[in-house]
């Protein structure tokens, strides 16, 4: 505990430091860091030195309505790069897939955490929470919506981490069982950071992390609380196949031609083009590759209500219904409306024809 | 309702209503024409009817030298908008995904950036023409709402498909779906408007050749 304590008091560069990381592998983690979140060069030594003298500030991580793919993601996706040491050098109080401590102790953990930094520590939330009936989902008794409630009073800012806490995600899918709904939807007062993505780009995360603890402000957000930097152009116009695209080139099957050929998968129900993500250019796997890449349409998980987006495999400009049935339908009935109508029309003109009387002269004078 | 419930309800429900409407409502419309019917001619035919009027369909599509010659400015720009209509609702590749899907079978498509100089040129044109009505009197005296909303849902699609594919202003689901919906708008719309001569001109047409052919004059 007391090496714990000493830890929390080291600044980011002393820990980073005591870990063995050079100098100038810092200043590279710093400038990449900056190109990421489209910083001028100048930015570097401010960026460096305001993570420097960064203390550990504390983390609470609550993990609601989840498949723990975030933290996987987070975790397991990098080997010891200089991001993940970043992310070891916060204080990670709470996080009840990572820490050691279970049941009471954990609980406690977390509140002492939350007391003693009141205020200041940065709230991750992870996975949908149900409003439907508050016994879906709770931990060590509490539910998810008092324990959201309660640790979000005292955070300076929270981090909606994967589109489940961000949008809702898969939980809140049709038809939506547990009542699932998103951190924004039922906090209202707090700074909030949507990072989407089913799940999120580890970088991605590590970056806003980054971005609060260089600046300790929240960096600027599109209209669905997601960091610019990240989320600030689609995957479509950022796509290596994107020329493919422009010249008419498609994949039709997974197997054809244009597959092995590397053409653009938009009939194959490609949502790069509604899709805002960083996929296609920090890429996956440390950089390795991205699912479009892969040979795989991008699913949009980056967006709200992704899950109900009318078919993975549907391209976006097809309808979601089908519109055979429904135009011959349609003609049917209005061949049948349309016949009826004339048909009415030719009775009546009939009718009044017959009815017509001729006029006479005796008539005029009578 | 957020953008993807906007842009998933325009794909489906929205998309559907739409059909129904403008399907039931053209062959509504089509039909009613049909059963008007037409008197019996009691003159002896000189000519055959049909020939003529299938001819007629198609020659009409070229104008004349003495119509050309008076009104060479609406003839050629309606021929570029109407040109460029096809070539953006029937050749940009999305497009032809839609209509596969319901018809069955699809076409080559047109590179996007081909689709893109097409909108432009079309969009300028139907602006044009728009001037050139509201400048011209007889034109301007000839033209009533029912015009105005037929160009207006015209070019509509045109522009917010231009701003869709150039994502300007907004992000691309709700500009997917504000280009879809005013598709929807347009297909609302047509078969109670002007907009209906898509398919009526092939009946007129037909009906004029038909009247020629009986009589054995040249249409
Ligand atoms: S593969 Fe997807 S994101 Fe890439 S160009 Fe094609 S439609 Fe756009
Ligand atoms: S490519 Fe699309 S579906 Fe895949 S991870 Fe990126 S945003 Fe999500």
């Amino acid at each position: 505990m007391t090496n714990d304590l000493s830890r929390k008091d080291k600044t980011l560069g002393e820990t980073l430091r005591s870990q063995g990381i050079s100098r100038r592998s810092f200043l590279k983690f710093c400038a990449a860091t900056a190109s990421m979140m489209a910083l001028p060069p100048s930015m570097i030594p401010t960026i460096a030195n305001a993570l420097e003298k960064a203390r550990r500030p504390s983390v609470i991580w609550l993990s609601f309505q989840e498949c723990t793919g975030c933290t996987e993601s987070l975790t397991r996706a990098h080997t010891a790069t200089v991001e993940s040491l970043i992310f070891d050098s916060i204080s990670l109080d709470y996080h009840h897939t990572l820490q050691a401590a279970a049941g009471h102790a954990a609980e406690a953990a977390r509140e002492a955490a939350m007391e003693e930094n009141n205020g200041k520590y940065l709230l991750v939330v992870d996975g949908s929470i149900p409003l439907d009936n508050p016994g879906y989902s709770t931990i060590a008794g509490i539910s998810n919506y008092d324990m959201l409630m309660d640790t979000a009073r005292g955070a300076a800012a929270i981090i909606s981490v994967g589109t489940c806490a961000a949008f809702g995600g898969i939980p809140h899918a049709k038809p939506n069982p547990t009542g699932a709904v998103s951190v924004s939807d039922i906090i209202k007062d707090k700074p909030i950071i949507n990072v989407p993505g089913c799940p999120p780009i580890p970088v991605v995360i590590t970056g806003v992390l980054t971005h609060f603890l260089t600046f300790g402000t929240i960096p600027e957000l599109d209209n669905l609380g997601r960091p610019k930097t990240f989320y600030g152009q689609s995957i479509h116009d950022r796509c290596y196949r994107r020329p493919f695209y422009d010249k008419g080139l498609f994949a039709e099957t997974f197997d054809d031609e244009g597959a092995r050929l590397g053409w653009c998968l938009y009939k194959l129900g490609c949502k790069g083009p509604t899709s805002y993500n960083a996929c296609a250019t920090t890429k996956w796997n440390g950089g390795v590759s991205f699912p479009i890449e892969a040979g795989h349409p991008c699913l949009g998980c980056s967006e709200p209500d992704f899950w109900d987006g009318g078919g993975f495999y549907k391209a976006i400009s097809m309808p979601t219904e089908n519109i055979t049935k429904t135009t011959i339908y349609a003609a049917a009935a209005g061949v049948a409306v349309g016949v009826a109508v004339g048909a009415t029309g030719r009775m009546k003109k009939a009718s009044a024809s017959k009815a017509h009387q001729k006029v006479t002269i005796d008539d005029l004078e009578k | 309702m957020t953008e993807t419930e906007l842009l998933t309800w325009v794909r489906g429900p929205g998309f559907q209503i739409a059909t129904i409407i403008f399907v039931l409502g053209i062959m509504l419309r089509l039909f009613e024409i049909l059963m008007l019917g037409r008197k019996a001619n009691l003159a002896e035919a000189k000519g055959s009817e049909m020939s003529s009027g299938l001819r007629t369909v198609f020659s009409r599509t070229i104008p004349d030298a003495s119509t050309f010659k008076r009104s060479a400015f609406t003839v050629t720009a309606g021929y570029i908008f109407h040109i460029g209509l096809f070539v953006v609702i029937f050749l940009f590749a999305p497009h032809i995904l839609l209509f596969k899907d319901i018809i069955g079978f699809g076409w080559p498509a047109l590179p996007s950036t081909v689709i893109d100089a097409t909108a432009v040129i079309t969009i300028i044109t139907l602006v044009i023409v728009l001037v050139h009505r509201l400048r011209d009197p007889v034109k301007r005296f000839l033209s009533n709402f029912d015009d105005y909303l037929g160009w207006f849902v015209t070019i509509l699609p045109l522009i917010t498909g231009y701003i869709a594919f150039h994502r300007i202003g907004m992000s691309a689901p709700s500009l997917i779906a504000i280009h879809i919906l005013s598709v929807e708008l347009l297909m609302v719309v047509f078969p109670f408007t002007k907009l209906m001569h898509m398919f009526t001109l092939i009946l007129a047409r037909w009906y004029n050749g038909a009247i020629s052919g009986y009589r054995g004059v040249q249409s």
